[in-house]
């Protein structure tokens, strides 16, 4: 490490600190030195407070039909970012879109990482035949390319943010589950691990309390770069026509349409694109800057 | 070597059995079932959906059904489309050299660009070049497919007008150049995740070969930098890619088939999708099935040339 004490009064200082906090504050500047995962991080909060309070602050409402401002280009009239061929206000459908999209994002992270966590803990605590059953069955699902697997999916449900959201989540949790397994058959043997076994903890206890705190770390990696994952995916089965239906505007089934706009529209093609890309990226800074921040192998350097 | 190999392919065998399972329970659990596209039809009666039930033998258990199916796919019989009545492997057949001939050139985009960002990025650490290559990277693997495409059309269709805006080729001419033509814009667009993939993958792999003794033992005896570098060091640093390039295969699956929507390539992606639009169960079984076996291959594939290209690797 770079950051040594070099008086004897930090080092007193440093040993008097809880090892957990020390920890937590170096792994904090690490990241704070991730200037992108900053800079996604305040893109993050921006999209957030605007999609949850920008629809509120503009003239026009997500669904107003105005056939006198049909394919306004952007900043060429009242609608600031254009209007789609229904007169539309893209500004805030694109607003609206993506209080749908980062909810889908949020949620799918949030289920495919509780679903990957619990099937990757019982796989790795328990081993043996529920463990070899359980990790064939992640590969197996691996076996399917995502969007084959998605649409599939998709194209038997009725499509709702709910269905989607339960949909995106069912094609992210193996990676997890992957990541989560190897963790705990690690963690399962250590000596921590073992007094609480002894001590009569139940089966539960420790896999809840004991041994999934300790692989918090790349739990919460891979569950950033899922909200990245699952906000790409949506959009992609929405434009595909299987996702989120209009009305209902997401950041995927505005481009549904726009390709036949190409030529004589190409605003509609291309801004949703860039609030898809800007959020993903965002998300995916911040993944792999909290890679950086919480790489425990690294405390050893 | 062999018993290695039987292993492999034993364990791939059972995988793509639980596939099988997957799938099967996935498509026939879903609400309204292969019957879904007849209950639209007007004029159907009850008496007649459960005619046409008997007869694709639906009304049956659901094991019986997947056994009867399963007993089939084993003999090469993987069911005739709902939609014309082809035979399913001879439909994927039809529509698989479209999607390979995208695969296999957006993978030489790929691995040229990937190997030459990733190499000039290890051996030029920490330089602008390298902080410009990784943060390319990140934002690469961001864009969504189809919108890059959308991109890539308005600029070079629509703006530009050099490049086609789809199909396979321009129908009445179908020259070799008229296909290369036509090919070009297509494989870019897939190459773009995978050339941000291989160039991370071939940088820490450059990196790591690098820091090897026998790079400083090079060095030392006086040889020229560029011997070091191409000679010694890419050599051993492309070893290890040639696994990356074997397990890249779902995501160029998934890619093509965005790809090919947008491009109104009729490959095997496009296939899928239409489909699943005509609730076309065989078809859509076949594909899965199909595009199962591709991926697993990829990874045996990765396996075997890793070992047979590297003499301190023995398989058994």
């Amino acid at each position: 490490m770079s950051d040594v004490a070099d008086s004897p009064r930090e080092i007193a200082r440093a040993a008097d600190e809880a090892p957990s906090r020390r920890a937590r504050s170096r792994a904090l500047r690490r990241f704070m030195r991730h200037r992108l995962a900053i800079l996604g991080l305040v893109v993050i909060v921006l999209l957030v407070f605007f999609t949850a309070v920008g629809p509120h602050l503009i003239a026009f409402d997500d669904l107003h039909i105005d056939v006198r401002n049909r394919f306004q280009p952007p900043f060429a009239g009242p609608h600031i970012l254009g209007s789609d061929p229904l007169g539309r206000d893209q500004l805030a459908r694109l607003l609206m879109a993506g209080r749908v999209s980062l909810t889908v994002g949020f949620a799918a992270m949030a289920l495919s990482t509780l679903v990957g966590t619990l099937v990757g803990a019982v796989a790795g605590y328990y081993g043996g035949l529920v463990g070899v059953a359980l990790m064939r069955f992640v590969d197996a699902v691996l076996c399917f390319p995502t969007i084959f697997l998605l649409l599939a999916l998709a194209a038997f449900v009725t499509p709702s943010v709910v269905s989607i959201t339960l949909i995106v989540a069912a094609t992210a949790w193996m990676e997890v589950a992957r990541v989560v397994e190897g963790q705990i058959r690690a963690l399962r043997d250590r000596d921590f691990a073992i007094a609480a076994e002894v001590l009569g903890a139940s089966d539960l206890h420790i896999m809840l309390r004991e041994l999934i705190p300790n692989a918090m770390a790349p739990i919460v990696v891979a569950a950033t770069l899922n909200v990245a994952r699952a906000i790409l995916l949506e959009s992609y089965v929405s434009f595909l026509g299987y996702g989120i239906q209009p009305p209902t505007p997401s950041w995927g089934n505005m481009l549904e349409n726009a390709q036949e706009y190409l030529g004589t529209a190409p605003w509609l093609a291309i801004i949703p694109g860039i609030a898809i890309t800007l959020a993903v990226t965002s998300f995916n800074f911040v993944g792999d800057g909290l890679r950086d921040a919480l790489d425990t192998r690294l405390d050893i350097a | 070597m062999t018993r290695y190999l039987v292993h492999r392919l034993g364990q791939n065998l059972i995988l793509l059995w639980l596939v099988s399972v997957i799938a099967f329970t996935v498509l026939h659990l879903a609400p309204g079932g292969p019957l879904a596209q007849f209950a639209l039809v007007p004029g159907l009666t009850q008496a007649d959906l459960a005619r046409i039930a008997h007869q694709m033998g639906l009304d049956r258990s659901l094991p019986v059904q997947y056994w009867e199916w399963f007993r089939r796919m084993l003999v090469g019989d993987w069911g005739r489309s709902y939609r014309d009545t082809q035979p399913v492997l001879l439909v994927i057949g039809s529509h698989l050299f479209a999607t390979l001939e995208l695969m296999v050139s957006s993978t030489i985009i790929a691995v040229l660009l990937g190997t030459w960002v990733g190499v000039l990025g290890a051996i030029r650490r920490y330089s602008l070049f390298d902080y410009l290559a990784t943060v390319g990277a990140m934002i690469a693997l961001s864009i969504p497919t189809f919108w890059f495409g959308l991109v890539v059309i308005y600029i070079f269709s629509v703006k530009l007008a050099w490049l086609p805006a789809g199909n396979l080729y321009t129908v009445g001419d179908g020259s070799f150049l008229d296909f290369a033509h036509h090919l070009i814009a297509p494989s870019l667009v897939l190459a773009l995740v995978t050339v941000a993939i291989w160039s991370r993958y071939m940088r820490s792999s450059m990196l790591e070969v690098i820091n090897q003794d026998y790079i400083r033992t090079a060095r030392a005896k006086g040889l020229r930098e560029r011997s070091v570098l191409i000679d010694h060091a890419f050599r051993n640093a492309l070893l290890p890619m040639i696994t990356i390039a074997g397990l890249q295969l779902p995501t160029l699956l998934s890619g093509a088939l965005v790809t090919e929507t947008v491009f109104t390539w009729p490959g095997m992606g496009r296939l899928f999708l239409d489909s699943i639009g005509y609730r076309d169960y065989p078809m859509v079984m076949g594909v899965l099935m199909f595009s199962a076996v591709l991926v697993l291959l990829g990874n045996l594939m990765a396996d075997l040339l890793y070992a047979a290209s590297d003499p301190r690797i023995r398989l058994d």
